[in-house]
């Protein structure tokens, strides 16, 4: 009977259009869906090649090892000096601290999520750690100049008590960026890496504990390790959400350019476009330009190394 | 069982064939019926045109007066937020039907704007610079503004002199006790690279490029905010931005007070341009009109009213 009733739904379609008609609208379907999927591609394109376009020419104009390795960044002044390495190594310093203050934490609550908490207690923490990824950065920016930075300039103050050459920032400085941005990586960190550790096997855990391992053994021995391609995801995203962040950071580290040391105002690569976009004139503008495709630069490399860790993964798990 | 898979299968693809098929259609018929009503307004919109333009022609030729329609853009400096504002929504009270927009973008930004044609009007709140003279923008100082120097209102300090105010914005003062003060370090804040106001701030002081800033912040709003919340700091911004979250110091021992600006006794102070591409008398006759407008006693006693200084004309 199902045989029957299905050959004749396929008869029924097969009769509304002629052959013309017929072929007219799968070759439309086909050109309109490559359309859509070339999108996307033209979406990347159009923005590498604007990128590469408005970045190059300043590199030109003032080098790339000036632009790369040189200190001073003067790009107002009569004799203007373009030197982002501050800025650099503030970003790789900034982010790579607060992937080691926030995946730690992350972690940690994915564990308690998936594998230790009570029922009800997840769903306190659960729906908390969503709403954390939901609230905008500005929100997280604003928090950090109204509460942090206070707190840090008290610190400040008492750590440097009578110094004469450290300059003091009120608190705008890089523990407060960073502190920010571990904050602002968690939600991404718990929420891969929670997903990381459920998809684990249960034979696993099952076998673990029944070979008279404790609870904790297990999840450090055998859960944590068979989760590992996907918290290396996890950590790897959160790089990702740390060095594009502009707005939050941009309220709390002070925007000057320094040394990235703890107490020094910095400048990240997002906030120095961010910040001088909106006045810069002629090369200056060209060299902020020049900071994006580094920015950029940066990101593809990330997604690279996202993309052979998940590849990788792949192959592990087959 | 398999081929009955299979056959479900093939229903199913058929089935999104079909819907496929329909959605295409209807995408087709669509975007027909879209360009229908596409060139259907355009005609309409191209017989309206010309009667639209005819009637404000008519009727001045009936009026001889200087009814005025058209839009007219202003792009620019944040700093002249405010003065902007003000002399559009008055010029548009003025005149019925004249559209005056403007958008704040920054000094830089605004003579871009005016020189690649997007925009009439570019706002800076600096003098222009060669590169932008010669992409044809003209310079027009319409008004010239204060910078106040502010500290938080805790701070005795509330005069300051011109080499002291040097000294501190080069990082050789860095105590409030050295300019007679309490035993606290000066957090000195300023504006990012490129803004009118610091470019104003240290070509007036002679300190370009040697200032050592703790916080560079990137609006007039935020220097204000974190200068009030922040015991010891100090920083610039336009005088009529001034409120009471924070202290303006006298400079030279003269108060930050418009009468002195005017006075010419109080050194801290930037002109207002509103450049356009080519002279005013190249411009349309709605933008000269705004000119006369701004340069007369009405736009006179805008300017007044938002805390500027204007110039003679």
């Amino acid at each position: 009977m199902k045989q029957d009733i299905s050959k004749k739904t396929v008869e029924k379609t097969s009769i509304i259009g002629t052959h013309k008609s017929k072929t007219a609208v799968e070759k439309t379907a086909h050109v309109i869906f490559t359309a859509c999927a070339f999108a996307a591609v033209l979406a990347v394109a159009s923005i590498t090649l604007y990128m590469i376009i408005s970045g190059v020419p300043a590199v030109f104009e003032v080098g790339l090892k000036e632009i790369l390795f040189s200190t001073t960044w003067k790009p107002a002044a009569a004799d203007p000096s373009y030197g982002i390495l501050y800025v650099i190594l503030t970003s790789i310093v900034g982010t790579a601290l607060a992937i080691l203050i926030g995946v730690p934490i992350g972690v940690g609550t994915a564990i308690f999520l998936a594998e230790v908490a009570p029922k009800p207690l997840v769903k306190i923490v659960q729906p908390a750690v969503e709403l954390l990824a939901g609230i905008p950065s500005v929100i997280y920016g604003l928090l950090g100049l109204l509460i942090l930075n206070p707190l840090m300039y008290k610190l400040e103050l008492h750590i440097f008590k009578g110094s004469t050459t450290h300059q003091f920032t009120g608190g705008a400085n890089l523990i407060s960026a960073i502190l920010v941005l571990a904050i602002m990586i968690l939600p991404t960190v718990i929420n891969i890496s929670t997903s990381a550790i459920k998809a684990v096997p249960g034979h696993l855990k099952s076998a673990s504990l029944a070979v008279g391992a404790t609870k904790m053994q297990t999840i450090f021995k055998v859960i944590l390790p068979a989760a590992k391609s996907g918290i290396v995801t996890a950590i790897v995203l959160g790089i990702g959400r740390a060095i594009g962040e502009a707005m939050a950071i941009s309220l709390v580290s002070g925007n000057s350019v320094n040394i990235p040391l703890p107490f020094n105002a910095v400048r990240f690569l997002t906030t120095a476009i961010v910040s001088e976009m909106s006045y810069a004139a002629d090369t200056h503008k060209r060299v902020l330009f020049t900071i994006g495709l580094v920015l950029f630069a940066f990101i593809m490399c990330i997604n690279y190394v996202l993309n052979k860790i998940l590849k990788g993964g792949e192959k592990d798990g087959k | 069982m398999k081929v009955n898979k299979l056959k479900k299968v093939f229903v199913l693809i058929s089935c999104l064939a079909l819907l496929g098929g329909v959605l295409t259609g209807c995408g087709t018929k669509d975007k027909k019926a879209n360009a229908e009503a596409v060139t259907g307004t355009e005609k309409s919109e191209a017989t309206s045109t010309p009667e639209a333009t005819e009637t404000p022609a008519a009727t001045e030729a009936v009026e001889e007066a200087k009814d005025l329609s058209g839009s007219i853009t202003l792009v620019g400096s944040t700093s002249m937020e405010k003065l902007s504002n003000a002399m559009a929504e008055d010029f548009m009270n003025k005149n019925g039907g004249v559209t005056v927009t403007a958008e704040f973008v920054g000094s830089g930004a605004g003579i871009e704007a005016v020189t690649n044609g997007t925009a009439d009007i570019g706002n800076s709140s600096r003098n222009l610079k060669d590169s932008e003279k010669e992409a044809g923008a003209v310079e027009n100082i319409v008004a010239i503004d204060g910078i106040a120097v502010i500290v938080d209102n805790n701070n005795p300090v509330k005069e300051l002199t011109k080499d002291q105010l040097t000294s501190i914005y080069k990082g050789e003062i860095t105590n409030w006790s050295e300019v007679g003060g309490n035993d606290a370090p000066i957090v000195v804040i300023g504006r990012e690279a490129g803004s009118g106001t610091r470019g104003a701030f240290e070509e007036i002081l002679g300190v370009e490029d040697a200032c050592a800033y703790a916080n560079e912040l990137d609006n007039t709003g935020a220097v204000v905010a974190k200068v009030a919340s922040t015991s010891g700091a100090i920083g610039y911004v336009s005088l009529d931005i001034v409120d009471d979250t924070v202290t303006a110091v006298a400079l030279d021992g003269v108060a930050a007070t418009e009468d002195n600006i005017k006075a010419g006794t109080y050194f801290l102070s930037r002109p207002f341009v509103m450049a356009t591409k080519g002279t005013i008398e190249e411009q349309s006759e709605l933008v000269q009109a705004f000119f006369d407008y701004v340069y007369s006693d009405e736009g006179t006693e805008v300017i007044e009213a938002v805390g500027l200084i204007p110039t003679d004309h």
